[in-house]
């Protein structure tokens, strides 16, 4: 194509000035945006107030599109539940007969639990939910892996609380607007999560991979002890995530150099999950750590935990 | 149908129907708003409900500016890349200034694309788009390195791959509200 009008200023002195001021401006636009990059390279939370303006004046609309997303699976969940009603409802009823007599038990257990505590004079933390919101957007576009929740300081939510979904540990708060909070979710390169085994309680930490997955590196070196299938916890080690919040399972075992670490399954399905809460009840732990392996894990924690072991509670009874 | 001739017509050129004519005058807000307000809403897509696993979205923002660019040389100035990509660093996640840096430099770029191959067609504005988007993204994740821990450049193959194959489309919806900004 031919080369635009702007292009050929001819004679006039005053077309070539202003053709020459645009190439100052952009000259000029570039060395403002690496500066402004610089800035935020530094003090990556600086922008912190723009970006809120941002998800706020955007997120009325994001909250229409995230609720007739949640109304269209609702309306897909509901036709399909139709599908072999019969034949579901007699394994759901086997399910619920067989599961009675656990949750019998588990109450049995809890109320021992309760019990024992009381003895070692052990108070619950002041753990509970603050909001339930959903997520309404996802910097899908970046390689950061930040997304937007619902809820902002309108419900209490602040900086650095840890967001969980109703099947685990979706991230932490980084940024909070009036109505909106931001969110680096546990697949993000910067999110380091304190984790550990919930068979044995094999400490490790962590980090997102980006790519919807993380790598879990145990601490100690050597050969990874970890398996394909194990179900990893959060330890709560730093105390900024309470402990026993399920993270994820095993499903690849790698080694890059003296590391030996683990891809672990990815918050993916929990960032599809719509309702995430924050700091959600403990009685939210539906996918919790069996409750056998418990004690066997307290037995070879270490330093750093909130919870001392409590299987020095048998000895002292 | 065959048109009967009635007159010696002069041939029109192509564009003749977007000029303005009597008691037709093109809306002057429109032909301002419509490329300034497609990228910047191109841009918002990223706040849609939209949840990827990995980086995958392509940036709409940036192609659309592309596209406009390259098929309306000289409509955005050579320094609108810095207000677009600052606008577009409100809603990325990117640290603030990434894309105002990337994409002045990308229409730079462009500019001098411009004054090198001057006669080109469409394959060949689809090559240097594709250039351009691989070297953005590329140096998004760089700069996101900068300020963070960054992940796997490979990790970043689907985007590039699917933003390159997506440019032909976002080109034509551009041409679409080209149309419609410029009717009478």
């Amino acid at each position: 194509m031919a080369p635009p009008p702007h292009r050929r200023p001819g004679f006039s002195r005053k077309a070539q000035y202003s053709l020459f001021v645009t190439y100052v401006a952009a000259t000029a636009g570039t060395i403002v945006a690496a500066l402004l990059l610089s800035i935020s390279v530094v003090d990556p939370t600086g922008f912190a107030a723009l970006r809120t303006f941002g998800a706020e004046i955007t997120a009325p609309i994001a909250r229409i599109f995230s609720a007739l997303r949640v109304s269209t699976q609702a309306i897909t969940h509901d036709a399909s539940a139709y599908m072999d009603a019969a034949s579901k409802n007699v394994t759901l009823e086997k399910e619920a007969r067989a599961n009675r007599s656990k949750l019998i038990e588990a109450r049995a257990l809890r109320a021992e639990n309760a019990r024992l505590r009381g003895l070692l004079k052990l108070t619950d933390e002041g753990e509970q939910q603050i909001a339930v919101g959903r997520l309404i957007s996802s910097t899908a576009s970046s390689t950061r892996r930040v997304a937007t929740l619902s809820v902002g300081r309108n419900y209490g939510v602040e900086r650095a609380q840890p967001v969980r979904g109703p099947a685990g540990l979706i991230g932490r708060v980084i940024e909070v607007g009036p109505t909106t909070a931001r969110i680096l979710l546990v697949t993000d390169a910067e999110n380091l999560v304190p984790v550990m085994r919930v068979s044995d309680g094999l400490p490790a930490f962590s980090a997102g991979l980006g790519n919807g997955t993380v790598l879990i590196k145990p601490l100690n070196l050597g050969e990874s002890p970890f398996r394909v299938g194990d179900i990893i916890v959060t330890s709560g080690n730093g105390g900024l995530y309470r402990p026993n919040i399920p993270f994820a399972r095993v499903i690849r075992k790698t080694s890059d150099g003296a590391w030996p670490s683990l891809l672990l399954t990815p918050a993916t399905r929990l960032m599809q999950s719509s309702c995430n809460n924050i700091r959600a009840k403990p009685e939210r732990l539906n996918k919790l750590p069996p409750l056998t392996a418990r004690p066997k894990r307290l037995k070879s924690e270490n330093s750093g935990n909130r919870y001392p072991p409590t299987d020095t509670a048998g000895t002292r009874i | 149908m065959k048109i009967p001739v009635t007159a010696i017509h002069l041939p029109t050129r192509p564009g003749r129907e977007y000029e303005s004519r009597f008691d037709r005058e093109q809306s002057l807000l429109k032909m301002l708003a419509i490329p300034i307000a497609s990228v910047i809403l191109a841009s918002m897509v990223t706040t849609l409900p939209i949840f990827t696993a990995e980086p995958l979205l392509p940036p709409f923002g940036l192609l659309m500016m592309l596209g406009w660019r390259l098929m309306r040389p000289g409509l955005l100035p050579v320094w609108s890349g810095l207000p677009f990509g600052l606008m577009d660093d409100l809603f990325s996640g990117q640290p603030f200034g990434s894309a105002g840096l990337l994409w002045s430099l990308a229409m730079l770029a462009l500019e001098i694309i411009d004054s090198r191959a001057i006669w080109r067609d469409y394959f060949q504005d689809w090559l240097i788009a594709a250039l351009l988007i691989t070297a953005v993204l590329l140096g998004g994740l760089w700069i996101a390195g900068l300020a963070h821990t960054a992940p796997e450049p490979s990790l970043l193959m689907p985007q590039i791959v699917l933003s390159i194959l997506l440019y032909p489309l976002v080109v034509r919806i551009c041409a679409r509200l080209d149309s419609w900004r410029l009717a009478t």
